[in-house]
């Protein structure tokens, strides 16, 4: 044993092998067990092998680092489109209690008591606690606020004036939000009275003048009658139509986010959109423009990179040779039994001469009569009855079944185990040779017991299994079995020759020290 | 007229294409004439023509050098026969007169050839590729047509240097959807035959006695497509798998493969010569060249 393990070192390898601890970030562990989980063979195989010390963790992970690569992370990171549902206000209740509104971005809450209440299915965001404590929070994620700025260009040109210098972030959403409401109660009277006071607020009740402005412009031929906008008594004014309303929130939702600012500051998100629609409108002029360069991005859109599976690496083109060259070499390049190439043609006129005098033959005397004796016919008969008959019980009624039906599922499911379970094994087996340190030799002896556990269990798996299919079974397990003795004679022989060479190296060694 | 043409084209309506191995070697080396074999064989063709008014049968030969078409029935018009000729059906006077014209050209062919030191096989590889675009042909000529199949009647081995274009020519049959029967009455095994029935879902079946030929073919091969799904036939137990290795063009049953393009070679090389990539060292030859160095350092 010290001659082999002597005979081992002589190879000199530094020791950078697996085993040296590599530092596993928390997310790759969770990344691990997230595949694990996703894929159940795996979680067997893992099970079997790794939790019983046969494998470690890298080395079972290490062929299959394409699952644990960033593709997967890559999956989460599709894009969502807009929630359909409107960022509405608040709607007025009959029973008069009070509740108090706290909005909450992720850096401020405030909050202020509203007579209002709620109903569930417009308000999704409200927790169920505050409505036990008269306290509800609507939260205004970054999501929102682009819904809001998409659909109330008014509100967002407000904010880009308004912030940060007459008001902050909060006390604009504060206004904004009281004007919700106000428009919600459809109290025209007081929402009037608010608005003379303060200005900001007007704006978010008035019809959003923009949004009018871009109507208009769209109307090219058609006299707009101008007289019923003026004549709106001054409380009306401030009545927003529902449809104008329900319009402009499909628009927003179907074109999606056309804006690539991710970030949650407010005011960039105010500024892209405000960059967009100027870029828009400029092209507004001629529609024409504008339809093919929605056209084009819907086009673009409608392929869902995010949904697709993630690319692999870029692939070198394939390049055949020109097969003409192959077949030609074909006629010339084949040596085979060489018979004297003179008593070839000879044999080979004879035999054309033969076929000629045959077809004579046939065309003189005519087809040969009887065609076939009726002994001969009744042979045939029974002999293919026979190798149909024996073909049938050994194939089955249905030529395309697989023998792999035909058994029951658990023996099925076992066999199949096995198979992915000996394919792993050979797998790591093959790759630790030829054998250069102690920890592949010892990755070996593990493998090699772990295949001999193996080899024992489809033995015993074989004798379980029903007389009639045992035959069937058996050729079918024989290449996992081949496989598996072939291996065993590798190991064996490798070994072998380890031990020889280190007694011829010990006796080299004790012949040169004398 | 139309639909009564549709109304005859019912199922079991069946184009049958027989390849009919006329190499010389192997037909002197046999115990069976070749006229006896002929004999069988257009007594089968009367049957499958006798078995729809609209069967067709094309006979292509598949000779030492070179492949051709020597019948087609739906070409031959049937009152335009030789009379005089005793005991020969009409019909296939004008089959065996091709016939007698294609080995003459054939043995012209051979004769321009100085080096023949290959096995004696037939072209296989050309008369299925001829085959096969006679039956697109027929596909593309419309609607009604009948279904193809092709049967194979072949004696000589195969020649793995047609390992190739024959396995190009079965995969083309499979993506058409025609089964490639195949009775091989020679004395080895025909891989490529077995592997031919087998992808295409055709039906493959080596007789033992020739003087029964005919009853085999009837029985076995004469069942068109749609008969077959109601019709046992027989089954080979197992197949012959082996393919030929594309730089020697030598049978083997072991060997390497390149990853790229699935080529395959008997021996290592250091390029796929089909796609040009290149190939790493292994790593038991690494290994075997260590040790060898390993071991002459102690006893020098």
């Amino acid at each position: 044993a010290k001659a082999l393990a002597k005979c081992e070192e002589e190879p000199n390898k530094p020791a950078a092998v697996l085993t040296s601890a590599e530092q596993l970030s928390i997310a790759d562990l969770e990344l691990r067990f997230k595949v694990l989980r996703e894929n159940s063979e795996l979680q067997r195989l893992h099970k079997e092998f790794v939790e019983t010390k046969v494998l470690t963790e890298d080395e079972f992970w290490a062929t299959r680092k394409k699952l644990l690569g960033k593709d997967s992370i890559r999956k989460s990171k599709q894009q969502v489109g807009l929630k359909s549902m409107m960022v509405s206000g608040i709607k007025p209740s009959t029973d008069g209690r009070v509740y108090y509104i706290i909005l909450s971005t992720p850096s401020w809450k405030l909050s202020f008591p509203v007579k209002c209440s709620c109903r569930k299915e417009i308000m999704h965001t409200i927790s169920s606690l505050a409505q036990l404590t008269n306290r509800v929070t609507f939260n205004l994620t970054s999501e929102i606020i682009f819904q809001i700025f998409a659909e109330k260009p008014a509100v967002r040109q407000a904010f880009i004036n308004y912030v940060p210098s007459k008001m902050t972030e909060k006390d604009f959403w504060t206004k904004y939000f009281r004007a919700e409401y106000l428009y919600s109660t459809k109290n025209t009277a007081v929402a009037a009275a608010e608005a003379a006071e303060d200005e900001e607020l007007a704006v978010f009740l008035k019809p959003d003048e923009i949004l009018a402005q871009e109507a208009r412009q769209k109307d090219h031929g058609i006299q707009r009658d101008g007289t019923m906008d003026v004549v709106e008594p001054q409380n009306g004014q401030f009545r927003r139509s529902l449809l104008q309303d329900l319009n402009r929130h499909a628009a927003v939702v179907l074109e999606g986010r056309n804006i690539d600012v991710d970030s949650e500051d407010t005011r960039s998100v105010a500024e892209a959109l405000a960059r967009v629609k100027q870029v828009s409108k400029a092209d507004g002029e001629t529609t024409k423009d504008a339809n093919q360069e929605r056209l084009a991005r819907m086009s673009r859109v409608a392929e869902m990179e995010d949904l697709q599976a993630p690319q692999n690496f870029p692939l070198a083109p394939l390049s055949i040779k020109d097969p003409r060259d192959y077949f030609e070499s074909q006629q010339g390049n084949v040596v085979n039994e060489s018979r004297g190439a003179g008593t070839l043609k000879r044999n080979v006129h004879e035999a054309y001469g033969s076929l000629k005098e045959s077809i004579l033959e046939i065309r003189t005397k005519g087809l040969s009569d009887p065609l076939i004796k009726p002994e001969v016919a009744f042979e045939v008969f029974r002999s293919l009855t026979q190798t149909i008959s024996t073909a049938k019980n050994i194939i089955g009624k249905n030529p395309r079944e697989s023998f792999l039906d035909r058994l029951p599922k658990s023996t099925r499911d076992e066999v199949l185990h096995h198979w992915t379970s000996i394919q792993e094994l050979l797998k790591h087996f093959w790759s630790s040779y030829p054998i250069t340190t102690t920890y592949l030799h010892t990755k070996a002896g593990k493998l090699k017991d772990a295949m001999s556990n193996s080899y024992s269990l489809l033995e015993a798996m074989k004798e379980s299994v029903q007389s009639e299919l045992r035959h069937q079974l058996s050729l079918l397990v024989r290449p996992m079995q081949q496989a598996l003795d072939a291996a065993f004679q590798h190991y064996d022989a490798d070994l072998q020759r380890r031990t020889a060479k280190s007694a011829r190296g010990s006796a080299g060694e004790a012949n040169g020290s004398v | 007229m139309a639909t009564v043409a549709s109304k005859l084209y019912s199922d079991d309506v069946s184009l049958l294409v027989l390849l009919l191995d006329t190499n010389p070697l192997f037909w002197s080396n046999t115990s069976t004439t070749f006229s006896q074999f002929l004999s069988h064989v257009l007594a089968f063709l009367n049957a499958v023509l006798g078995l729809n008014q609209l069967n067709q049968v094309v006979v292509i030969a598949t000779g030492y050098c070179s492949c051709d078409y020597i019948y087609d029935s739906s070409l031959t018009l049937s009152g335009n026969s030789e009379s005089g000729r005793t005991g020969m059906p009409a019909l296939f006077a004008s089959l065996l007169e091709k016939l007698e014209h294609f080995i003459v050209k054939d043995e012209e062919l051979i004769k321009e050839q100085e080096h023949d030191e290959r096995i004696a096989s037939s072209l296989l590889s050309g008369s299925l590729s001829m085959a096969l675009c006679y039956i697109q042909r027929v596909f593309r000529s419309g609607h009604l047509h009948p279904q193809p199949r092709i049967l194979c009647l072949q004696g000589s081995p195969d020649g793995p240097e047609q390992y190739v274009a024959v396995m190009n020519s079965i995969f083309s049959a499979q993506r058409l959807m025609v089964p490639i029967d195949s009775c091989y009455i020679g004395t080895q095994n025909s891989a490529f035959l077995q592997q031919a029935s087998y992808i295409t879902g055709g039906v493959h079946h080596a007789p033992k006695q020739l003087d029964g030929l005919f009853q085999f073919l009837t029985t076995i091969f004469a069942t068109d497509l749609h008969t077959r799904s109601f019709v046992q036939l027989p089954k080979p137990v197992g197949v012959d798998f082996r393919a030929s290795c594309f730089c020697h063009k030598k049978t083997i049953d072991m060997g390497y493969v390149c990853s790229v393009c699935l080529s395959i070679f008997c021996e290592h090389h250091k390029k796929c010569s089909t796609c040009g990539s290149v190939f790493g060292q292994s790593k038991l030859d690494g290994a075997s060249t260590v040790s060898e160095k390993k071991r002459k350092a102690p006893d020098s």
